[in-house]
C-alpha cells in the first residue's frame, strides 16, 4: 500500500500583523510553518503504516523553500517527499492545484513495480485560504471517492473506516474500499515529534524529489495562473463601520446606562 | 452504482421471510408462502443481501448510466423557463436539508439569488435533493424562487456526495445555469468541490458578499483572505457556472415575494448500498445542539476575559439576557469555551440583533464573523482595539469590572419589575 499525504507551508499567521500605512499584510520574518491540519494528516498516515505496513510519501506544491516542509515530514518519519516546484506552477487556484497534485500521484503510482492500493490524506483545509477544497477536488480528479471531516481513521484489508462528522450531534461511520482520499480534523490524532536521529536522517541521509510540470506530464492549460479558473478581481481592505458611541464612567454607571437601553430595547 | 430491479425466483424463494424484516420501507410482503414486492419498494435492493436463499436478484446500471438516463428524463420535460442550449443563464441554489427539514441556509441563499437575478433579468432555481420536503417546496415562492427541481427518492434522507454530485452536475450539465450558490455547510462544503472539479469550473470558498456586473454578467464573489486582513473580489471570467459557497447566516433571509413556484419532481433510483464511501451507521453525540447563527443576542469572549473561571461571568450575563455565549478563536484554543462555539473566519458566521464583545481586541479574521451582526458593544481595556472602529457602542474599561456591575444591574432590574408587577 502507498500512502500519500499532500502538505501545504503556509505562514504562521498568529503573529501576523497589518501594516497601518500601507494597510497590507506585513510577511517579513513571519515563519512558515507546515499547515497544522497536514501534520494530523502525516500521523495519520504514520499510524496506517504501523498497523499495515506501507511507502509513505508526502507530496508538496510549492517554491523552492517549501523543501523546509517536506523536509519536517520526513522527519515525522515520512518515507518519501516530493516537492512540485516550477514557476508555471504559480498563481494556481484549487482546481488547478488538485490537477497538478493528481499528476504527480499518477507518475508515482506508474512508477511502482506492482499495482499497490493506495490512500490519500490531506488536512481538511489549510489555515491561509480557508478553502477546504483542494481534498475533494483531488479525489475528483483521480476518480476515487473522498470522505472529509475525518475524525477516526482505520485501514485493514484494503478497506477504510472512517467517522466523519458533518453533522454538529452525529457521526457517520463510513467504509470504503482503497483507493480512497481521507480528509482530517484535528480530533483524528496528536502528531508525533520527531526524534532527533530521524530529524539527523531527514536532512543528511533523505532525498527531496522534485518535479518540474514537464515531469509530471502536466497540461500546461491546467496549471498555475492560466490553468486557474477563478481570477483575482479586486483586493481591498475590509470596511468599517462608523457612527459610534463612547459610554464613560465608572462600572456601575456603565452598568446602568447599559441596563436602561437593554431595558428600553425590551431585552429584559 | 444505481438499482434499476428487484425480482424474486418464485423455484428458490422459500417463504422464510428475512427479506421482509430487512426491508425499511414495506417493499415486500409475503404472499402465499412466497414474497411478492408491493407499490412502495424502491428497488434499494437491502432485501438482496437478506436473503439466504439467493432468491433475489437485482438488475443494475451504473452512476454513468443512470446520471445519463435521468438527463434523458430531463431533457424530455423541457420545463425550466430558462434559456437553454445557447448560452448560461440563470441563478441556482443547490439546497440541503437535515431531520426533514430544508436548511436554513437555503432560504437565505434564494433572497440573496433573487437579488441577482432581478439585477440579471433572469430566473431563480432551486434543487433540492431529498425526501419527505414536499410541504415545504411551495413557500420557497415567498423568497422569490420561480423553479424548484426537486429530486425525490426516500433512501435521498440521508446525505451522500455521490448523490449531489451526479444529480448536479447532471442538471448543470443540461440547463447550464449562469450562478449556482451553496451553502458553506460542511455539507456543501462536502460536495462543491467536487461538482466543480467534474463541471470544471471555478468555485470561490466562504464567501461573505455576492454581487453581479449587469453588463459582463460576471459573479463577484468577495471573501475574506490573507488570514482576513484583505477582502479578495473573485470572478471567475471563462468557465460557467460561476459556483460559489455561502456561510450560512451571511445574508438574511427575506420574505419579500408571492411567486408561485413552478415544482418539477423528478425520481433519482439511488441505493446508498452501491455508494463508493457506504454509510454504515450514524451515532448520535450526547450533547446539547449550539446554534449560533440563528441566536438574537450573542455575549461573546476572548483573550482579554481572562480566565475560563473569568467566563463564567459571561455565561451568567448571557443567561440573563436569554443569550448564546461565543468566544474568538484564542478563547477556544485555550479552552474556555468550546469549539463549536467560535466566531470568525475558522468559527461560525452569526448575525444576531445584539453582539456584546468582551475582552476581544477585534482581529479581522474574528470580524468577518460579525460583520453582519445588528448592535455591537464592545468591552476592551485597550482604547486603540480595532473592535471599537466596528462597534457601535464603546466601553474602554476591564471587563471583569463591568460585566459583575452589569449583571447586579440587569438583576436589580428585573427583581424591580417583579415587585412592582
Amino acid at each position: 500500500m502507498i500512502v500519500f499525504v499532500c502538505i501545504k507551508q503556509v505562514p504562521g499567521t498568529v503573529d501576523v500583523k497589518i501594516d497601518p500605512k500601507t494597510g497590507t499584510l506585513v510577511r517579513d520574518n513571519i515563519p512558515a510553518i507546515i499547515n497544522p491540519l497536514d501534520k494530523h494528516a502525516i500521523e495519520a498516515a504514520l499510524q496506517v503504516k504501523d498497523m499495515n505496513g506501507a511507502e509513505t510519501i508526502a507530496i508538496s506544491m510549492g517554491p523552492p523553500q517549501a523543501e523546509e516542509a517536506l523536509r519536517e515530514a520526513l522527519a515525522m518519519g515520512m518515507d518519501k517527499a516530493c516537492l512540485l516546484t516550477d514557476k508555471a506552477f504559480a498563481g494556481a487556484d484549487t482546481l488547478a492545484t488538485s490537477y497538478t497534485i493528481a499528476q504527480a500521484i499518477k507518475k508515482f503510482l506508474a512508477e511502482s513495480s506492482e499495482i499497490a492500493p493506495y490512500l490519500v490524506i490531506c488536512g481538511t483545509q489549510a489555515i491561509d485560504g480557508d478553502t477546504a477544497q483542494v481534498g475533494a477536488e483531488l479525489a475528483e480528479s483521480l476518480g476515487i471517492p473522498h470522505i472529509s471531516y475525518t475524525s477516526n481513521l482505520v485501514v485493514k484489508d484494503n478497506t477504510v473506516v472512517a467517522h466523519q462528522e458533518l453533522a454538529q450531534n452525529e457521526v457517520a461511520v463510513l467504509e470504503a474500499l482503497l483507493p480512497v482520499l481521507v480528509t482530517v480534523t484535528k480530533e483524528i490524532n496528536i502528531p508525533r515529534l520527531p526524534s532527533i536521529s530521524s530529524i539527523v536522517d531527514a536532512y543528511d541521509k533523505k532525498k527531496i524529489i522534485k518535479w518540474n510540470a514537464v515531469e509530471i506530464e502536466a497540461d500546461i492549460t491546467k496549471i498555475g495562473y492560466s490553468g486557474s479558473r477563478t481570477q483575482v478581481w479586486k483586493i481591498f481592505s475590509p470596511e468599517k463601520k462608523t457612527g459610534k458611541i463612547q459610554i464613560t464612567g465608572t462600572a456601575e454607571e456603565i452598568a446602568q446606562q447599559l441596563c436602561k437601553s437593554f431595558k428600553d430595547e425590551k431585552l429584559i | 452504482m444505481i438499482c434499476v430491479k428487484v425480482k424474486i425466483l418464485q423455484d428458490k424463494c422459500t417463504g422464510c421471510g428475512a427479506c421482509v424484516n430487512a426491508c425499511m420501507f414495506g417493499g415486500v410482503e409475503l404472499q402465499d408462502d412466497k414474497a411478492s414486492f408491493t407499490q412502495k419498494c424502491i428497488s434499494c435492493g437491502a432485501c438482496v443481501k437478506s436473503c439466504p436463499e439467493e432468491a433475489i436478484e437485482i438488475e443494475r446500471e451504473t452512476p454513468a448510466q443512470a446520471a445519463k438516463k435521468l438527463s434523458e428524463e430531463l431533457n424530455e420535460l423541457r420545463f425550466l423557463s430558462v434559456h437553454r442550449d445557447t448560452e448560461h443563464k440563470g441563478v441556482w441554489v443547490i439546497g440541503e436539508h437535515a431531520s426533514g427539514k430544508i436548511h436554513e441556509v437555503v432560504y437565505q441563499l434564494a433572497s440573496k439569488g433573487h437579488e441577482l437575478a432581478d439585477l440579471l433579468n433572469t430566473t431563480l432555481t432551486v434543487v433540492m435533493v431529498g425526501t419527505g420536503l414536499e410541504d415545504q417546496l411551495d413557500g420557497l415562492g415567498d423568497y422569490g424562487v420561480d423553479d424548484v427541481i426537486y429530486v425525490n427518492n426516500p433512501v435521498l434522507g440521508e446525505y451522500h456526495w455521490e448523490f449531489y454530485v451526479n444529480t448536479a452536475a447532471d442538471l448543470i450539465m443540461v440547463y447550464k445555469p449562469e450562478i449556482v450558490l451553496i451553502g458553506a455547510t460542511p455539507i456543501g462544503r462536502d460536495f462543491a468541490p467536487r461538482l466543480s472539479k467534474r463541471l470544471e469550473t471555478g468555485l470561490t470558498a466562504d464567501c461573505t458578499w455576492l454581487d453581479v456586473e449587469p453588463g459582463s454578467r460576471l459573479l463577484l464573489q468577495t471573501r475574506p483572505t490573507f488570514g482576513g486582513n484583505v477582502m479578495a473580489t473573485i470572478i471567475t471570467p471563462d468557465s460557467r457556472p460561476q459556483i460559489c459557497t455561502v456561510r450560512p447566516g451571511t445574508f438574511k433571509p427575506e420574505i419579500n415575494s408571492s411567486k408561485e413556484v413552478r415544482i418539477r419532481t423528478t425520481d433519482f433510483n439511488a441505493c446508498p448500498e452501491d455508494c463508493m464511501a457506504k454509510i454504515v451507521k450514524i451515532v448520535k453525540k450526547e450533547k446539547k445542539q449550539v446554534n449560533l447563527e440563528d441566536a438574537i443576542i450573542i455575549v461573546a469572549g476572548g483573550r482579554g476575559v481572562g480566565s475560563k473561571e473569568n467566563f463564567k461571568l459571561l455565561e451568567e450575563l448571557a443567561e440573563l439576557l436569554n443569550a448564546e455565549i461565543a468566544g474568538t478563536r484564542m478563547a477556544c484554543e485555550l479552552n474556555w469555551i468550546e469549539e463549536e462555539r467560535q466566531v470568525g473566519q475558522t468559527g461560525k458566521t452569526v448575525t444576531p440583533s445584539l453582539y456584546i464583545a468582551c475582552g476581544i481586541s477585534g482581529a479581522i479574521q474574528h470580524l468577518v464573523g460579525i460583520q453582519n451582526a445588528g448592535t455591537i458593544i464592545a468591552i476592551n481595556k485597550d482604547p486603540e482595539a480595532p473592535i471599537f472602529n466596528i462597534a457601535q457602542y464603546g466601553i474602554v474599561g476591564d471587563v471583569n469590572e463591568i460585566v459583575p456591575a452589569l449583571i447586579e444591574e440587569i438583576k436589580k432590574t428585573k427583581c424591580g419589575k417583579t415587585i412592582i408587577t
